[in-house]
């Protein structure tokens, strides 16, 4: 097949970042979101020993 | 005991990054063949590298784990190998839509490459259910690093493989001369493999980091408990 034009190309190209930056950024936040959990339930713990 | 030596880490791997998409759009010249289309190849390809890697890393770490029967190092094969099925998805999609550009198809299936990765990603598929499905923690770590052992071998093997099939459609560009691609292409691609290498181990740190502080609290929560009990 001959190259795409650039226009058209372009949304193949970007298709392909925006998927690895997808789940780059889900990756972080759901691994992030464990980590703030952990971080909340620490200090409760913390808290409800000091009681 | 993970977190020693994350925040350089992480840090590189940022730069890393920035560097290899700069390279990518700014300075890797268009394709003679396949024009802009070829820029989703600094993805792809380093990201099918990071995660074929990831799992033979996940295998000698089971290695490991099975040698010495720490299970930290079950852990950390179990995180390799989540991240790279991670990539791995990341590669199937990346790929499917380079397919579509170049080739009018999202998916074929005579592509002796594309088949052989789909395989490889099926074949860890069954990593998650093999592991969860074994409640006892030391019969779970030992038979998941026995899986991590046999597929992680069959990653190169299955990579072999391919190279050594006679029908060639997909673009060899990594070749036993050094390669096929001009300086500037070539430099632009080691900076997007060096991103992708530290973006897995930053994950790979990242995720060991969370999973040790679960374990720890889990811990604490028990003795607390206990001592609790003990007092009542």
């Amino acid at each position: 097949m001959p190259a795409l034009p650039l226009d058209e190309a372009g949304k193949y190209v970007a298709g392909a970042y925006v998927v690895f930056v997808t789940l780059l950024v889900v990756y972080v936040a759901i691994i992030g979101s464990k980590i703030a959990r952990i971080e909340r339930e620490l200090t409760d713990l913390t808290s409800e020993d000091d009681k | 005991m993970y977190s020693k030596g994350f925040k350089p880490l992480a840090a590189a791997t940022v730069v890393a990054l920035a560097t290899a998409m700069a390279l990518v759009f700014f300075y890797a010249p268009l394709d003679a063949d396949q024009g802009f289309v070829q820029k989703i190849f600094y993805v792809h390809v380093p990201m099918a590298i990071a995660s074929l890697c990831g799992f033979v890393a996940g295998g000698i770490m089971a290695i490991r784990h099975l040698r010495s029967g720490d299970s930290s190092w079950d852990m950390r094969s179990y995180v390799a190998i989540h991240i790279s099925i991670i990539l791995g998805v990341g590669v199937l999609a990346t790929g499917a839509i380079w397919a579509k550009a170049s080739w009018g198809h999202w998916w074929v299936w005579d592509e002796p490459v594309l088949v052989s990765f789909l395989v490889v990603v099926l074949l860890y598929c069954v990593y998650y259910p093999l592991r969860f499905s074994i409640e006892d923690r030391e019969r779970q770590a030992r038979y998941s690093s026995v899986f991590a052992i046999a597929a992680g071998a069959f990653v190169p093997l299955n990579f072999a493989a391919v190279r050594m099939a006679e029908a060639y459609t997909h673009p060899r560009v990594l070749s036993q001369t050094g390669g096929n691609l001009p300086g500037e292409m070539r430099l632009t691609f080691l900076v997007s493999l060096l991103a992708m290498a530290l973006l897995f181990v930053t994950l790979w740190k990242l995720e060991l980091i969370s999973k040790n502080a679960s374990m720890q609290l889990k811990r604490l929560k028990r003795r607390l408990a206990e001592r609790e009990a003990v007092a009542a």
